[in-house]
């Protein structure tokens, strides 16, 4: 046990990420806290989306990957040496970038995919309902259940891979920009879930719109390549203060429009 | 003046380098295309007198007895093409499943060398190896030893064309199977593969196709036979094998029998083609998703 601050689920420590010999994220030290939206803005390139992909382990799938430091779910060290990658990875579950349902399966079939097994016909029946309803997508689907989801509009695709995640039952969600490849209605639609969501699962959004993360999260974390290219937290704060008052000169330049 | 004059005859003699070009290119597929058809042509006229239901169904006659079919044959064929496939895809199949998630390192690349090298090895070398280990030794020959020889013949297609298919399935896909905690194993078997199997069978087809006219390994393997054979361990008639004795008799009869029986290989070449064709346009539409 590692001792985090009181309200944060998942935290990281002096977090470094690499691809073979390439650094990516270096001196990470940062809390999420529980049950609410924390985004992570910078510009491209700033290792936000790697910072992302190494809170679930997912970072390591990639053959040359590496990670030093550590990151604490509910104070344990996930990259401890007894634990199993699968178990966290159910606990701190993903949404891409791009919709990326599992092209083969039906609609149903994506929703409990990933559910936890054992259950019965009834039982998955009642997962797949309850995670298209908390992904508000229930009524668009309920009578194509059986049909496959390349069929959907790319919305309903991403709102398809959120009810995936929720039906796994994580206690985190990361999302990866998970409006990026979405028109403006869609987005506002995500952006609405995420709001709904974030009351029963802490949330960890990666966004370049800096706009989006206004408007969707409670905490805003900033972060910013170094003149090596590596990534580094440069400030994370109440999403409020760091709009309006920075402490960081890097940070005021990027949320007012000076680069990136 | 005088450069835009210049221009002009430059993009003039570019023009006409470019019809020369293309007109070089075309002619050139023509050729192509056109020994293709003459091939099928020939057969079609040689053949299509020969093809008749007698000539499916029947046994061979004997020499002097006019009718008879290939019937043993076509039976032979599907016998010894099925047993080589039951063998080839679940070895071929876990190959590829194992180069392409650990596609990396001495061993997988020795592994992806040794079958570029066996795609390479004549098919009468094969034939004489399952010659050498299950001929030989058993002192008989027989219809599974053809079809040793073919899985052998069908394994590195197979291999490389299925690591390739399991591939190009994307990477997104599979990260979202295991970012929400499914194992390697249960990503590839129910995300992955079923991705790429229309991609896998195209390959399975080709394989088929590619080995359903081989000759040479048959003849000191399968041997032939004048009877209704079923059993794998006895030797077993074969329509490629069939063909290449009735071609080299005096007969007319048997001559014109053995250009119906190259009429029904290319048409099942032909068909397989075309069912891996229809295949691959279904993969290309999964993938594009």
């Amino acid at each position: 046990m590692t001792t985090v601050a009181a309200g944060e689920l998942l935290a990281t420590r002096d977090l470094g990420a690499y691809y073979g010999n390439r650094q990516a994220v270096a001196d990470v030290t940062i809390g999420f806290r529980r049950k609410a939206v924390t985004a992570l803005i910078g510009p491209s390139g700033c290792g936000k989306t790697t910072l992302l992909r190494c809170l679930n382990r997912i970072h390591e799938i990639n053959f040359d990957a590496r990670v030093e430091g550590s990151v604490l779910l509910d104070g344990h060290d996930i990259y401890g040496g007894d634990v199993d990658p699968m178990a966290i990875r159910r606990r701190v579950g993903m949404v891409f970038q791009r919709p990326n349902p599992f092209p083969t399966l039906s609609i149903l079939d994506n929703a409990i995919a990933c559910a936890p097994k054992g259950l019965n016909r009834r039982e998955k029946m009642e997962a797949a309902e309850r995670a298209l309803r908390s992904a508000a997508l229930w009524d668009e689907v309920k009578d194509k259940l059986k049909t496959s989801p390349l069929r959907l509009s790319g919305g309903q695709q991403q709102r398809l891979c959120i009810a995936r995640a929720v039906a796994a039952e994580p206690e985190v969600l990361l999302m990866d920009e998970p409006t990026a490849s979405l028109d403006p209605i869609a987005t506002a639609v995500i952006e609405e879930l995420m709001a709904s969501l974030c009351r029963e699962f802490t949330i960890v959004a990666v966004t370049h719109n800096m706009q989006q993360a206004a408007r969707v999260s409670s905490v805003t974390a900033f972060m910013l390549a170094d003149e090596t290219g590596i990534g580094r937290l440069i400030e994370a704060d109440d999403t409020g203060k760091l709009f309006t008052k920075p402490t960081d000169r890097r940070t005021e330049d990027y949320i007012s429009g000076r680069f990136g | 003046m005088a450069q835009s004059a210049s221009k002009h005859r430059n993009l003039a003699r570019r023009r006409i380098v470019g019809w020369l070009g293309v007109s070089v290119a075309l002619a050139c597929a023509a050729i192509g295309a056109i020994c293709l058809l003459i091939i099928l042509g020939y057969v079609i006229v040689q053949g299509a007198g020969a093809v008749n239901r007698d000539f499916l169904t029947q046994l061979p006659h004997p020499v002097g007895v006019p009718g008879g079919g290939v019937g043993n044959g076509i039976l032979g064929t599907f016998i010894i093409l099925g047993i080589a496939t039951a063998m080839a895809v679940p070895i071929g199949l876990l190959t590829a499943i194992y180069l392409s998630l650990f596609g990396r390192g001495p061993i997988p690349e020795g592994l992806r060398f040794l079958s570029d090298v066996l795609s390479g090895v004549p098919s009468i070398a094969i034939g004489l190896f399952a010659y050498a280990v299950l001929v030989a030794p058993l002192k008989h020959f027989s219809a599974f030893s053809a079809s040793f020889a073919f899985m052998m013949l069908m394994l590195p297609l197979l291999v490389r064309t299925s690591e390739q298919a399991i591939r190009s399935v994307p990477q997104t896909v599979r990260e979202g199977a295991l970012a929400l905690g499914m194992s390697n194993f249960r990503a590839t078997v129910r995300i992955v593969l079923p991705t790429a199997m229309p991609a896998i069978i195209t390959a399975l087809l080709l394989a088929i196709a590619r080995v359903i006219g081989e000759t040479a390994p048959l003849l000191f393997t399968a041997f032939g036979s004048q009877f209704w054979e079923m059993n794998p361990n006895k030797p077993m008639a074969v329509l490629a094998l069939q063909v290449f004795t009735y071609a080299i008799t005096p007969y007319a009869n048997w001559q014109q029998q053995a250009w119906g029986g190259a009429l029904l290989l290319i048409g099942a070449v032909f068909v397989l083609s075309l069912g891996a064709r229809l295949m691959l346009r279904r993969a290309m539409r999964g993938l594009e998703a």
